[in-house]
């Protein structure tokens, strides 16, 4: 067999797949996400229950996954518009997904200690 | 050599200035029955519709993000104290209903696609789109009625 003759994927097709997986979990999370917040209708008790478990170790660590998808999901879908509009966009798309991936890695550093600090005192102490 | 020495084979044979060949129309030949729009510009506004929503949804679900989970000790102050504080405002309610329908309908139509890329039997195709449609509208409808009917003073 011939090597190398297996696309594997550029810059562009791995972005696309990326904005599909992380856009189809934002959206799921978002049914559930309504509905807990619709418990503010059932009464306060209902409501700060639920809340309790997203303050939980387990589930904060779910909470920066899931900014590292909305962020990823964001920073992309900027590209995309960039890349349909600006007459530049498609010739830079691959300069522009590193810029993307630069600035989520900054703001996936920056969001670690506001999501997960709580979590952290809770595991080690205070 | 005259046409009549030619040797009409088949229904050819019967073809002649007075019973000539049957006209056969192209393909995408327009008739009677052909609807007037065969198709609309739906998949465009769609198309423009994601591109839209998802720069105002990037401004909401940071600061959504921000307010909730970064800002003043994260996900630890939010409480049904802290949901009364902020829905008493009509500014809050407004930037949570825009951002119900505007993530929620940018959510379905991104769903519609991967349906339509991933399933290939139509009756699959069919039944996962109506499942996705009815969940969209029930959760839309709940969380605007949450959003117009909430009572801080519900005991």
């Amino acid at each position: 067999m011939p090597a190398g003759t297996l696309y594997r994927g550029r810059e562009g097709m791995w972005s696309w797949v990326a904005h599909r997986v992380t856009g189809v979990l934002i959206f799921f999370f978002l049914f559930v996400h309504v509905l807990d917040t619709a418990l503010v209708r059932v009464s306060p008790e209902a409501y700060d229950d639920v809340v309790a478990t997203y303050k939980t170790p387990i589930v904060a660590l779910l909470e920066y996954g899931l900014v590292a998808a909305v962020l990823f999901h964001a920073l992309n879908g900027l590209r995309v518009i960039a890349v349909d509009f600006w007459s530049k966009g498609p010739r830079l798309q691959k300069q522009m997904l590193w810029t993307v991936v630069g600035i989520w890695v900054v703001l996936m550093a920056g969001a670690l200690y506001p999501v997960l600090g709580h979590a952290f005192r809770e595991l080690f102490g205070s | 050599m005259t046409t009549s020495d030619i040797k009409l084979t088949g229904s050819s044979s019967e073809i002649s200035p007075e019973n000539p060949a049957p006209v056969i129309e192209a393909p995408r030949a327009r008739t009677a029955k052909t609807p007037k729009a065969t198709r609309g510009n739906f998949e465009m506004y769609g198309w423009l519709f994601m591109r839209l929503s998802g720069i105002v949804l990037v401004v909401l679900v940071i600061g959504h993000l921000l307010i909730q989970l970064v800002l003043d000790g994260g996900v630890s102050k939010v409480s049904f104290a802290f949901v009364a504080g902020r829905w008493a405002s009509p500014f809050w309610q407004a930037w949570d209903l825009i951002m119900l329908w505007l993530a929620m309908l940018h959510g379905a139509n991104g769903l519609r696609t991967v349906i339509n890329d991933y399933a290939e039997r139509d009756n699959t195709r069919f039944w996962l789109k109506m499942l996705l449609y009815a969940a969209t509208i029930f959760t839309v409808l709940l969380g605007t009625l949450v959003i117009f009917t909430f009572d801080p003073n519900i005991r």
